[in-house]
């Protein structure tokens, strides 16, 4: 047995199983939140509001507010996938069979960023219901959706990790990753910010994923999409290294 | 209950070869050797002090010890939850940390939380440990595994639905549900009522018919005495005796002969110095003390050496000293020593 097909579809399977369950909390709501930003920014205020660089303001909002659910649920999802067999105990299982660590990862956060392509082509939908979208460069839109998808469930699965209690695991989703989403550019593009602003933005990397996956359905961009793609393969070594650590040394894991 | 393994040979469908027959196969390797083991946690607490160990391919083998001897560590690091220190554990003759896949493979364990998924349904969580286990589906051995164990009819209920027992057996069904060589039941009996601990007897006996070797920790010595073919003493992290039941209850059981006296004396004559007898019961009693394995002969030497000082008696009684004074012996014996 080289490789664990049979356990990576087990965790898998149990994962979307688990999301099955919580359809509502999973996606529903996420899908909700979303339709009620383009009720308020698009079609309550978006006629008020000038185009975005000849794109209406309400089709600019479309790739922030996919990127906005595709960090925070996929985050939320990997974070809890992990964190919960931890609380309950049945992590012993998890750790006493002959699954390696490359392999549990790719089950958990292969499950979490699934759940999360979806809910994005899904709010994708929703957004195509309230406004005109088009999409320029479709590969780089699908590379940019599955990348971030992967890269925030493997933070995610990091700080499900590290979490000791419900309280830590809030506590970056909430204090660290909305704030940084919100100040990324969701809702506006760089160009309206002064130039002292822009420049502490620039700092946010969460600015270089929205931009670039932007720049994939309307051709506009705050940086630019090498700078874009480099800062996401930064953030994805970056999280590769620390499960790396993690694993070697059974940090919060193993005795 | 009822539990049969296809006690069959050849490769099985775990495509591990099956050599699960008969019982107990002698001159064989042990299915476990633990050598040197040692954990340090990073407390600085010894949890296991260099412990060696064989356990015997087709055994029931117990392993006794005070809360904190280090019984859960022990089984915690042959199945890969926690990581020895020091040592050499091989599992069926596989390393179990350079060749963990295939040792990992052959273990089934049973924690003796009850920590099970809540939502899941019984034959959800069933699947999914065979699944995690690298095994294929099979719905049949599933089946098999939850009849055994009673818990058919609940197959599609939701696991916090079960009762404690009930909850219990479902663990027992995931641990069984990649055919293990190797089971460890870590406090089978814990929070269990009278029922089903005989019920789980009567199952783990089964099991070892079919060739599946068994480790158990457990408080009740009964439980012990009852089950196991060998035990282990554990304590402060020393494997303190590991023996034949049998012989270890031959070689260090106690026997106490109590003879209930006509006349009730003050105190032991002199003339029964040798024999280290006291009294009890206002005098009413005489008892004497000897090891299991004592000369037989000694008895009747007292009881005439009493004919002869006239100190008639209206009943007798022996009784044998319990696994649990044993264990309870050996604990503060080696508490002793180390004081």
């Amino acid at each position: 047995m080289s490789f664990n097909h049979h356990g990576v579809w087990a965790i898998y399977k149990f994962e979307m199983a688990r999301a099955k369950r919580t359809l509502w909390q999973s996606l529903v709501a996420p899908v909700i939140t979303t339709s009620l930003y383009f009720v308020v920014f698009g079609a309550a205020m978006g006629g008020r509001l000038s185009d975005v660089e000849g794109v209406p303001y309400g089709a600019f909002l479309v790739p922030g507010l996919i990127m906005l659910s595709l960090f925070t649920q996929s985050v939320s999802n990997a974070s809890f996938g992990i964190y919960f067999p931890k609380f309950s105990g049945t992590i012993y299982e998890i750790l006493s069979a002959p699954i390696s660590p490359l392999e549990a990862v790719i089950a958990y956060v292969g499950a979490a960023a699934t759940k999360s392509v979806v809910l994005g082509l899904v709010i994708l939908a929703t957004g195509a219901c309230f406004v005109p979208i088009q999409i320029l460069h479709p590969f780089w839109m699908v590379t940019f959706l599955l990348f971030t998808a992967i890269t925030f469930s493997l933070f995610g699965f990091i700080l499900g990790i590290w979490a000791r209690n419900f309280e830590e695991l809030q506590f970056v989703p909430l204090l660290i990753i909305t704030p940084l989403t919100f100040l990324g550019g969701v809702f506006y593009s760089l160009d309206m910010l002064s130039p002292l602003w822009r420049a502490v933005t620039l700092f946010n990397p969460v600015v270089y994923l929205i931009s670039g996956f932007r720049w994939s359905f309307y051709g506009m961009a705050d940086v630019s999409l090498w700078l874009s793609v480099s800062i996401s393969l930064v953030f994805l070594a970056i999280c590769s290294a620390i499960l790396w650590w993690v694993f070697k040394t059974g940090y919060r894991l193993k005795a | 209950m009822s539990l049969h393994r296809d006690a069959s040979h050849g490769n099985d469908s775990t495509g591990r070869y099956n050599a699960r027959f008969p019982a107990l196969i002698l001159g064989m390797s042990p299915i476990i050797s633990i050598q040197g083991l040692t954990k340090t946690y990073p407390s600085g607490f010894k949890a296991l002090k260099g412990v060696n160990l064989d356990i015997q391919r087709g055994e029931i083998f117990a392993l006794l010890g005070p809360n904190g001897a280090g019984k859960t560590t022990l089984i915690s690091i042959v199945c890969g939850i926690v990581t020895p220190t020091a040592g050499r554990v091989l599992a069926d003759g596989f390393d179990i940390i350079s060749q963990w896949r295939e040792a990992r493979s052959r273990i089934g364990l049973v924690p003796q939380e009850l920590t099970t998924d809540a939502f899941e349904t019984v034959w959800d969580t069933v699947s999914f440990s065979r699944g995690l286990f690298g095994c294929a589906p099979d719905p049949a051995h599933i089946e098999k595994v939850l009849r055994q164990l009673s818990l058919w009819d609940k197959r599609s209920n939701q696991i916090m639905m079960l009762s404690g027992g009930m909850k219990r057996r479902v663990m027992i069904a995931k641990a069984l549900s990649h055919e293990p060589d190797i089971l460890f039941l870590d406090e089978p009996s814990a929070g269990v009522d009278v029922e089903l601990r005989r019920d789980m007897w009567q199952m783990v006996r089964e099991l070892r018919a079919s060739g599946v070797t068994i480790i158990l920790t457990t408080h009740y010595i009964e439980e012990a005495e009852e089950m196991a073919d060998r035990i282990g003493i554990i304590n402060h992290g020393e494997l303190v005796r590991a023996d034949e039941k049998n012989a270890l209850m031959q070689q260090l059981g106690r026997k106490q002969l109590t003879l209930s006296l006509q006349q009730p004396l003050s105190s032991v004559p002199d003339e029964l110095a040798p024999w280290g007898l006291h009294i009890q019961a206002d005098g009413q009693e005489l008892v004497y003390s000897f090891d299991a394995q004592a000369d037989r002969n000694e008895i009747s030497r007292l009881l005439r050496k009493m004919n002869e000082l006239d100190i008639g008696f209206r009943d007798l009684n022996t009784r044998e000293s319990s696994l649990e004074e044993i264990f309870v012996d050996l604990v503060h014996q080696r508490a002793g020593e180390q004081a």
